[in-house]
């Protein structure tokens, strides 16, 4: 998988390659507008990282570009601007999601895996690793061919998780994405290792081949056995 | 009163004053003035009569005025000499009034031959009541026209003189800060009514401009501060994912990683409270309170459910209110929050509505809250080191950004904050 990402920050731009590389992506960068346009012109990206505010010019103006060459379907705008113009804006020119800095990179992996899975061409839209199957049309999860219940909660948390297996997910990461925004004044996060606690003991019920380890206190990993 | 007609007013007093005080002094030269003609007719009268004496020696006898304007008495020579010319105003019997009046008398003294007479002199007087009353009705009618034509004057002719002015302060009344207007141009040949336009202009641009940089700094403040946390955190999960970290140093970089979590949210708090009070949210919908408040505790459900929270609605009508939609969530989720976060494990929530106001009370420690602090920033409970402290002044801020009382109170053990959304009632 072939990924471009344009972000002028060059300090952000390396972590983000550090981590894109851990998930195995090929990943080219751009640092200003015309390398950007100059890239995208020359080659095809399976996903576009466009940050919007770049030196020479709007990363919105590079989105107007891809529609125009009908390659915006795979771009994730990348925004330190919270204004809801600029989001609308994107989404109006096509870009496949909107993700506002400073974000984790759990959420960054679970983002592009989503616009990576809905550009494929099989159709499928279900995740593997080992005996689980989840489906994510359905919601439905199987383990050894057997159907599991999970809640909605544990579904999305391990939804989550599959996206980002073997990488870190802090529990803010994951009361984010679980919860939304609104979570910041929580004044601890048992609620969150009550749902892992119970996801937990789903998996191990049923001879699961992933598990969800907890990791220095501050988060949480699904490692495969 | 507008002015036109306050200016009108205090020109009326001075008319008043000034007219009633030359009326008195034109009374008084005017009778000063006629005395002067009457004695002088007199004075000329005794001439006449002296001339008139030497043809006809039986004057001499006239004694009683008669039919005639003077009188005749003889005097000794001792007395005559001591006679000066003397005018006097005096009361006499007048047989056409039927009554005293008011006439002018000379006494003097003549020589005729070797003896010596005791002449006087009469003319009718102006009647002085009369000549009050007629000047009296004189000066009113003269006030009356006075006034009357500077008030037509006033409305046909400052008023078009005033049109600039009424034009300027309409666009004053009429300017709104978060929309981009035109300078006023408002064509006037009067120097302070352009003085007052060009003021306006320069004060209308500046304050456009302080608007202008303080919504780009609104806007660049979250960029600028939330690309370098952003560094920060990602650098920080990577460190973090390192096989080589031993136990005490992951610890230490996960605490660093939250409190990085800490700066970002509380940057974001703060970038909201600066737009709320910059007015930078001027969609208006209706919204139902009510559901809003449901959406909500269904967000935090998983919490609630956790803490083995109960919710109980008291809706004595549907609550709907004219205000922005993400301010009204904002508004809404704080305070749910709070409800949620600062209560009892096994605790309750009670919510009630009616047609104007909500309350929301949740079960609590013995502890009320310090009325004179809870909405102001930062303020919060020692013991909660999670949270920014922000979340109820953001609550105020949206409160008092559409004017609507927000209070607290404490009772029975419950926290209760009461928003009253009279003022925007659709």
């Amino acid at each position: 998988m072939k990924i471009l990402l344009v972000e002028d920050e060059k300090e952000l731009r390396n972590t983000l390659v550090a981590s894109l590389l851990k998930e195995q992506f090929v990943v080219e960068t751009a640092e200003n507008f015309s390398e950007a346009i100059s890239k995208i012109a020359i080659y095809d990206y399976d996903c576009i990282l466009l940050d919007v505010m770049l030196p020479d010019g709007s990363g919105l103006n590079i989105l107007s570009e891809l529609k125009a060459m009908g390659k915006s379907e795979n771009v994730i705008i990348i925004s330190a601007k919270d204004a809801l113009d600029d989001k609308l804006k994107g989404l109006e020119l096509g870009a496949d999601d909107y993700l506002t800095k400073p974000f984790h990179i759990a959420e960054l992996n679970a983002r592009i895996k989503a616009v990576l899975r809905r550009k494929s061409l099989d159709g499928k839209n279900s995740i593997e690793l080992g005996n689980l199957i989840l489906n994510i049309d359905e919601r439905t999860l199987t383990i050894e061919k057997k159907d599991i219940h999970l809640n909605r909660k544990e579904f999305d948390i391990l939804n989550y998780f599959l996206l980002n297996k073997n990488r870190l997910i802090t529990k803010t990461a994951l009361a984010e994405y679980v919860w939304g925004d609104q979570i910041d004044q929580a004044d601890n996060f048992d609620f969150i290792y009550y749902q892992i606690k119970n996801l937990r003991k789903k998996l191990q019920q049923s001879e699961a081949d992933v598990s969800i380890e907890s990791i220095y206190g501050i988060g949480y990993k699904l490692i495969e056995k | 009163m507008k002015l036109l007609n306050r200016s009108l007013l205090y020109l009326s007093l001075a008319f008043f004053f000034i007219i009633g005080i030359w009326a008195i002094i034109f009374y008084f030269n005017l009778k000063d003035e006629i005395r002067d003609s009457i004695d002088d007719g007199l004075e000329n009268n005794k001439l006449l009569l002296i001339q008139k004496i030497r043809t006809d020696t039986t004057l001499l006898s006239q004694n009683q005025f008669g039919g005639n304007n003077f009188e005749i008495h003889p005097i000794s020579k001792q007395t005559a000499l001591q006679q000066r010319d003397v005018y006097k105003d005096t009361l006499m019997y007048r047989a056409n009034e039927d009554d005293l009046e008011p006439v002018r008398i000379l006494h003097s003294a003549i020589k005729y031959g070797d003896k010596y007479y005791k002449l006087k002199v009469i003319s009718s007087l102006v009647e002085e009541d009369d000549l009050i009353e007629d000047s009296f009705w004189s000066v009113v009618w003269l006030f009356v026209i006075l006034v009357g034509s500077t008030l037509v004057i006033n409305n046909l002719i400052l008023r078009k003189l005033w049109n600039p002015f009424y034009d300027i302060l309409k666009r004053l009344k009429n300017y709104r800060l978060d929309k981009e207007e035109s300078v006023i141009n408002t064509p006037t040949k009067t120097a302070e009514f352009r003085e007052l336009q060009q003021a306006s202009n320069t004060l209308i641009r500046h304050t456009q401009e302080v608007y202008t940089s303080q919504k780009q700094f609104t806007e660049n403040a979250s960029h600028e501060l939330q690309t370098p946390l952003a560094i920060i955190s990602n650098k920080l999960e990577l460190l973090l994912e390192s096989e080589n970290l031993v136990q005490t140093d992951a610890q230490t970089i996960a605490e660093v990683i939250t409190l990085v979590q800490r700066l970002t949210q509380l940057n974001k708090s703060l970038l909201l409270l600066a737009k709320i009070e910059n007015k930078q949210f001027p969609e208006q919908s209706i919204i139902t309170i009510n559901e809003l408040t449901k959406e909500s505790w269904n967000n935090f459900e998983d919490f609630a459910q956790y803490k083995q929270l109960k919710i109980n609605y008291d809706e004595a009508a549907k609550l709907k209110v004219i205000m922005d939609p993400s301010l009204a969530a904002i508004l809404i989720s704080n305070l749910m929050k709070n409800a949620i976060f600062h209560n009892t494990a096994g605790g309750s929530i009670h919510l009630k509505f009616n047609k104007h106001e909500f309350s929301i009370c949740n079960t609590a420690t013995n502890t009320p809250l310090q009325q004179e602090y809870i909405f102001t920033r930062f303020q919060k409970d020692a013991s909660k080191t999670q949270s920014t402290g922000l979340g109820l002044a953001v609550c105020k801020a949206i409160c008092d950004f559409y004017n609507l009382p927000i209070n607290y109170s404490f009772f029975e053990n419950q926290h209760c904050f009461t928003v009253n959304f009279k003022n925007i009632l659709p």
